[in-house]
């Protein structure tokens, strides 16, 4: 497939880099985890193959072979031919269509995923675009036009219903089932974050404690797949305390001097020396990933425990969610 | 061995080993990572180094998974059950457990346009740029850990009497293994990435290589050497490498 307009920041990902962090090389990744688990489910890939996530605005892409695809996360309109496609469904697309996004209407990140994955040199495990050591990825870099994407083989279950929606002249074909999890319900949309308490809660001034989990929180443009900036209310420590750099993970929630929130994303580097107030529960980082700039949220304080417990109903969920559409996917060949 | 474990979310633990950075410290890290490398605990993702902990990364599910199978405890939290598995890890270390520091030689060449501050840390600290060089090289580092940029080495040991304030404006790019010093630290650029260190001098090694397994030269627990190179010794070693 031919890159004809790249869009804002298109890279390639996958669910990350693991086991290189104790050499200083960040994760990477996609940012939001369960709708790129979802978009490989649905064009039959085994969790881990590379798909493209788009920003905000959306590519061109011209597809030069008859490919099965797959649109989830942010809805940025997206056109074949001229034409408005459903998302979260398999979409048989034939040889010479053209897929266009429009207005991003809702989220922030749409992932594109592609029956087979796409296909660049796995450097150190992974295929992620790490940018700013220009490792991975497509040359180490965000796609531009006139960049060509190979895309890898489909799977037996892929081929299925590929064949199937194949059946005929038109140029794309749309399932008529789709999955879109707990993705786009109003529960995902109330901007509430769920976080459990961070290593330095403590050393926070109660008022700063109770600013945090009951005023509200802007997300900030100077945002990225580093980490997101929000603004509101100051946060201040009781007294200023020496911190030792240590491990930080995708969810948590620094306070630097100037009393401003960074949450360290998909890019963060791996170790961080800024007091951590919270800890967002990985329950919500898809709804995290999805906030664009403006976007105004309010943290809500669970236990650790009710974190796990959140994590494995997900999971669960998914898991359904997996056998589902490979019922699906099968029944799409008979 | 004294240590805390504190969940980094839900997905995370960090097992602190103390609250100063110290070379004793330093040991207890590099027992407990060289442990996890060579018996990755059921379930861990992996595994990060620093200054006075380690953190396990692990997947909840794969964790609850083999708590299931061994019927350890009640398996319904993964965090204590990871916790269980770290502790019992810990256990296994004893005070023989004492690994041999590597030793590593860092060829630099000081000063000229591989290193352009040089003059301003010595008129700093009203030395010569020969007294700085000498400071610079008689010392042994230790690599604290690998963090910030892929291959970054946190060194702890340099002399008070080389230091030198950041630069007031970073500058855009600085060449792979350029050495510099910023406050009471020195470190060594692996990419080539902005920065705002006073550069004394550059390095003709690969402190970060894709082609070597791991890819990076250092690793946390290094004890690290300096030593002064000729440009042309620099040319002949750089060349040498590609």
């Amino acid at each position: 497939m031919k890159i004809v307009k790249p869009g804002l920041q298109t890279t390639i990902q996958d669910a990350g880099r693991y086991g290189y962090q104790r050499f200083g090389v960040i994760v990477s990744g996609v940012m939001d985890q369960l709708v790129y688990r979802i978009g490989n489910l649905l064009v039959g890939n085994s969790n881990g193959e590379a798909c493209l996530e788009m920003t905000m605005k959306g590519p061109e892409i011209e597809f030069e072979k008859d490919v099965l695809v797959t649109i989830t996360g942010g809805d940025f309109s997206p056109k074949i031919n001229d034409g408005p496609v459903k998302m979260w469904r398999p979409i048989y697309v034939r040889a010479g269509s053209v897929l266009k996004f429009g207005a991003c209407t809702a989220g922030c990140r749409s992932y594109l995923s592609v029956a087979g994955g796409i296909v660049v040199p796995e450097i150190m495990e992974s295929r992620s675009t790490y940018l700013r050591a220009e490792i991975g990825g497509f040359e180490g870099r965000a796609l531009d036009s006139g960049d060509s994407l190979t895309i890898g083989e489909r799977s037996e279950r892929a081929d299925h219903i590929f064949q199937q929606l194949s059946d005929s002249e038109l140029p794309y074909v749309e399932s008529d089932w789709f999955s879109a999890a707990e993705w786009g319900t109003e529960a995902n949309q109330n901007g509430i974050i769920r976080v459990i308490q961070g290593r330095e809660w403590n050393r926070f001034t109660k008022e700063s404690q109770e600013k945090f989990t009951n005023t509200e929180f802007e997300l900030t443009p100077q945002s990225d797949r580093m980490g997101f900036r929000f603004k509101g209310e100051r946060l201040e420590l009781s007294e200023q305390v020496e911190m030792i750099s240590e491990a930080v993970s995708f969810g948590t929630i620094q306070v630097p001097s100037e009393g401003n929130l960074i949450t360290l994303l998909a890019d963060r580097q791996t170790t961080g020396g800024y007091p951590k107030i919270a800890q967002i529960a990985s329950v919500d980082f898809s709804k995290v990933a999805q906030l664009k700039p403006g976007a105004k949220v309010r943290f809500k304080l669970v236990t650790h425990k009710e974190a796990e417990a959140l994590y494995l109903e997900q999971e669960r969920h998914l898991q359904q969610l997996e056998q589902g559409i490979s019922l699906k996917l099968r029944e799409g060949g008979e | 061995m004294k240590y805390e474990l504190h969940p980094l979310g839900d997905l995370a633990v960090i097992v602190h080993l103390g609250d100063k950075i110290s070379e004793e410290t330093n040991v207890l890290v590099r027992n407990i990572s060289l442990l996890l490398e060579e018996q990755p605990l059921p379930g861990m993702i992996e595994f990060v180094p620093a200054f006075t902990s380690v953190t396990v990364f692990y997947n909840p599910l794969k964790v609850l998974q083999n708590g299931k199978r061994n019927r350890k405890r009640t398996p319904d939290s993964p965090y204590e059950l990871i916790c269980g598995e770290i502790e019992s890890a810990i256990h296994k270390i004893g005070p023989e457990n004492k690994i041999e520091a590597r030793n590593v030689k860092i060829p630099v060449c000081y000063g000229g346009e591989l290193g352009p501050d040089i003059e301003l840390v010595a008129q700093h600290n009203n030395l010569t740029t020969d007294e700085v060089i000498e400071i610079h090289t008689e010392a042994e580092y230790l690599v604290y850990m690998i963090g910030f940029a892929p291959g970054f080495p946190y060194l702890g040991g340099m002399s008070e009497k080389i230091a030198a304030p950041r630069k007031e404006s970073p500058r855009l790019k600085i060449p792979a293994g350029s050495v510099g010093i910023a406050g009471s630290q020195t470190g060594i650029y692996p990419i080539e990435t902005p920065g705002g260190w006073q550069l004394i001098g550059q390095t003709p090694l690969k402190l970060f290589d894709l082609d070597q397994d791991p890819p990076t030269l250092l690793r946390a627990g290094d004890k690290i050497r300096f030593h002064p190179i000729s440009t042309a010794e620099f040319e002949k070693l750089k060349g040498g490498q590609e």
